[in-house]
């Protein structure tokens, strides 16, 4: 607490809701108690939020779980001895082998790898267009790494890394013309979302257009990768996520100070030494280039970006930018909707975006409910 | 002023129904056209006009009106240049609902599902104005689009859940689902006529207390509108005419945005000339749009609705993008 003035401390700090005697402040959120704990190695000490290194915890198991249970459950029934001889090499059942190791555990992987991009994309996108629904998925980005991706895979016959590289193309040109088209001394807030929308809409029906014209065995594989589908996801394309992953999160940690700061108002981000439009151009491109990759390793997944970051503050109840719990959640929205996918109506599997879609479109409906004051 | 515009809408609509005619994976000149429409001859060109294109036409100019004129109702109710049947998730209701009954019970056929449609049309009409009008305010423009953004969404992708998940209604459905007037024909248009032309009627009915709740609804009050009775109407309307056009050809989008927009701009912000000029170039644009599909992935047809999505959603672009976002 900086200088009070006298009389100030009774009353609720602004900004803050006042936790009464019993009130709906959970015990994390009195203000006597120190919410963050300390941990110590050697020389450094870091601090974490108390609560938020719980959620993440839990998280992290419930990740687990759900990558187990995607790699035990399926139509050829594996014990979890014939996992753990797969993960040695020496199963007695060949088949059982191939299903952990080239099926099940590339796909497990794609989904958290994949969950976990879509869900940072989306809190950086979120914070930096200050609205909850300025998430790639929102406001056209998606769409347009679909139709980056679509493109090389109809018109040019393109492989997996030519596609990742048309859909980062794709949404970059995409975010250029949105952004360019809501510009109003800055584009930030309900306009970027409404153009994202008109945008992605005129997107989704290039789309459409696309896979009519392509041939009729391009067109079945292209209009099943654009529902957003884990089906046929092997080792390359969770390689490919987990490549671009390494390579754009070292730059995205340089980046999180002037992320922290953004929330707080140019001007103070300025005081504070941050170049304010130039780190939001270098956040947008890492946020898309995570989005994008995404996207073109298992189709547009809608709504993960949107929900992650805001399922997380809800249960963190912190009000920063939720990187780590946001990729954690996204990447357990993802592997629990693949799991409700492929048995919802097993033997037939679903696409993995169309369960996202129909839980994260309430989602949606319920954000809009709830936080209509901010939007 | 407002009666050439009626007279170049008549035009336009005279064109677009002969080019719809003319062209198409195999194309009839002009005056064949004309002449095989009054004397058939049972040529192939002959044929093709008569059994293809003449109904699938025909319905094209129902379904067009239905959305023009259901999106002009629904601009004026809401007070919202943003609403449109398909923004606000009305088609996308009346298709969930339609989708849904077919895979629970297998039955098929229009003359069962239409009720459904309606049903449908009407709960995500009356869902998205709650919804948009939750708490104290009224609904702005903004928050009600995002409303029927969030809500066509989701039931979108409930509706792609169902047709995925059941083949047969995913057979039935494949084309439907995206907006299509083809394969269609006489018993589907003589179904949806009715619904359509009472929806009209009722909607020119409207038209003059709609016009005296623009100016708010005390002032509507005063000049003798029955408030309640008025909207009531007005959504009952909305319901007959999107469901029944989605019931039809499938859910349509950005039509009920365009054409009252453009309607808006020639003759003014008086309803009752909004409705006539947007039941006659809501078919001009989506004849248009189906013509387009045929002509621009030959020798395939792209449907009728991701051609309307292509031309309509530039102009919700360009309605965000003027600087107050006006209500009505």
């Amino acid at each position: 607490m900086t200088a009070q003035r006298p009389g100030a401390s009774a009353r609720p700090v602004p900004g803050r809701p006042d936790p009464g005697p019993g009130g709906a402040g959970g015990p994390g959120r009195s203000s006597g108690r120190d919410r963050h704990a300390l941990l110590r190695v050697g020389g450094f000490s870091i601090r974490f939020d108390r609560r938020a290194l719980v959620v993440g915890l839990v998280l992290a198991v419930v990740a687990v779980i759900a990558g187990i249970a995607g790699i035990l459950i399926g139509d050829y029934g594996v014990g979890v001895g014939d996992v753990l001889a797969s993960f040695a090499g020496r199963a007695a059942d060949p088949l059982a082998q191939y299903f952990v190791l080239e099926v099940r555990l590339p796909r497990a992987v794609t989904a958290l790898l994949v969950g976990a991009a879509l869900g940072i994309s989306g809190s950086i996108m979120q914070t930096v267009s200050g609205n909850p629904l300025g998430s790639p998925d929102i406001v056209g980005f998606m769409m347009g790494a679909a139709t980056g991706a679509l493109t090389q895979i109809i018109l040019f016959n393109g492989g997996t890394v030519a596609t990742a590289v048309g859909a980062i193309v794709g949404s970059l040109a995409t975010a250029a013309v949105v952004i360019g088209l809501s510009w109003r001394s800055g584009a930030t807030g309900i306009r970027l979302v409404l153009v994202g929308v008109g945008v992605g809409s005129m997107l989704g029906a290039v789309n459409a257009l696309l896979i009519v014209k392509a041939p009729l065995e391009v067109a079945q594989t292209a209009s099943q990768w654009l529902a957003g589908s884990l089906n046929s996801t092997l080792w390359p394309e969770a390689i490919m996520v987990a490549v671009a992953m390494v390579l754009l999160i070292p730059l995205l940690v340089r980046l999180s100070g002037p992320l922290a700061q953004l929330p707080l108002g140019d001007a103070v981000a300025v005081g504070v030494g941050v170049r304010p439009q130039r780190s939001r151009l270098a956040l947008v491109i890492v946020s898309i280039a995570l989005m994008a990759v995404a996207t073109a390793s298992t189709g547009p997944i809608p709504f993960v970006a949107l929900a992650a970051p805001q399922l997380v503050r809800k249960l963190t109840r912190t009000s920063g930018v939720p990187l780590v719990g946001a990729a954690l959640m996204g990447g357990v929205l993802v592997l629990v909707s693949d799991l409700i996918a492929r048995r919802i109506f097993a033997p037939n599997e679903l696409a993995v975006g169309v369960i996202t879609g129909a839980i994260g479109g309430l989602y949606l409906v319920w954000l809009l409910i709830v936080e209509r004051k901010r939007l | 002023m407002k009666s050439s515009a009626l007279v170049g809408a008549l035009a336009l609509l005279v064109f677009a129904t002969f080019v719809s005619l003319s062209l198409g994976s195999k194309w009839i000149p002009l005056d064949e056209t004309w002449r095989l429409l009054l004397q058939p001859d049972g040529s192939t060109e002959s044929t093709v006009l008569h059994d293809l294109r003449v109904p699938r036409t025909l319905l094209c100019i129902v379904v067009g009106a239905a959305l023009g004129v259901a999106g002009g109702l629904m601009q004026s109710l809401t007070r919202n240049p943003l609403a449109d049947p398909g923004i606000l998730g009305v088609n996308a209701g009346a298709s969930v609902s339609v989708v849904l009954v077919v895979s629970l019970t297998g039955v098929s056929g229009i003359g069962f599902y239409l009720w459904f449609a309606f049903a449908g049309a009407a709960i995500a009409s009356v869902a998205v104005y709650l919804l948009g009008s939750a708490g104290r305010s009224s609904a702005t423009p903004v928050r009600l689009a995002l409303a029927g953004v969030a809500i066509s969404a989701a039931l979108e992708a409930i509706t792609t859940t169902i047709i995925l998940g059941d083949q047969t209604t995913f057979n039935e459905f494949r084309f439907w689902a995206s907006g299509s007037v083809e394969g269609r024909l006489y018993p589907v248009l003589l179904t949806i006529l009715p619904f359509v032309v009472i929806g009209l009627v009722l909607a020119q009915l409207l038209s003059p207390a709609l016009n005296a709740l623009a100016l708010g609804v005390d002032t509507g009050r005063a000049l003798g509108v029955r408030v309640g009775q008025a909207r009531v109407g007005t959504m009952v309307a909305i319901t007959l005419l999107c469901g029944a056009a989605t019931a039809a050809v499938g859910p349509i989008g950005f039509v009920g945005l365009a054409v009252p927009f453009a309607a808006r701009m020639v003759v003014g912000s008086d309803q009752r000339w909004v409705t006539v000029l947007s039941a006659l170039l809501g078919p001009v644009w989506l004849l248009l749009a189906d013509v387009l599909g045929r002509i621009i992935v030959r020798p395939e047809e792209a449907p009728a609705g991701i051609i309307a999505t292509l031309l309509g959603a530039p102009v919700f672009v360009a309605i965000v993008r003027r600087r107050r976002l006006a209500a009505l």
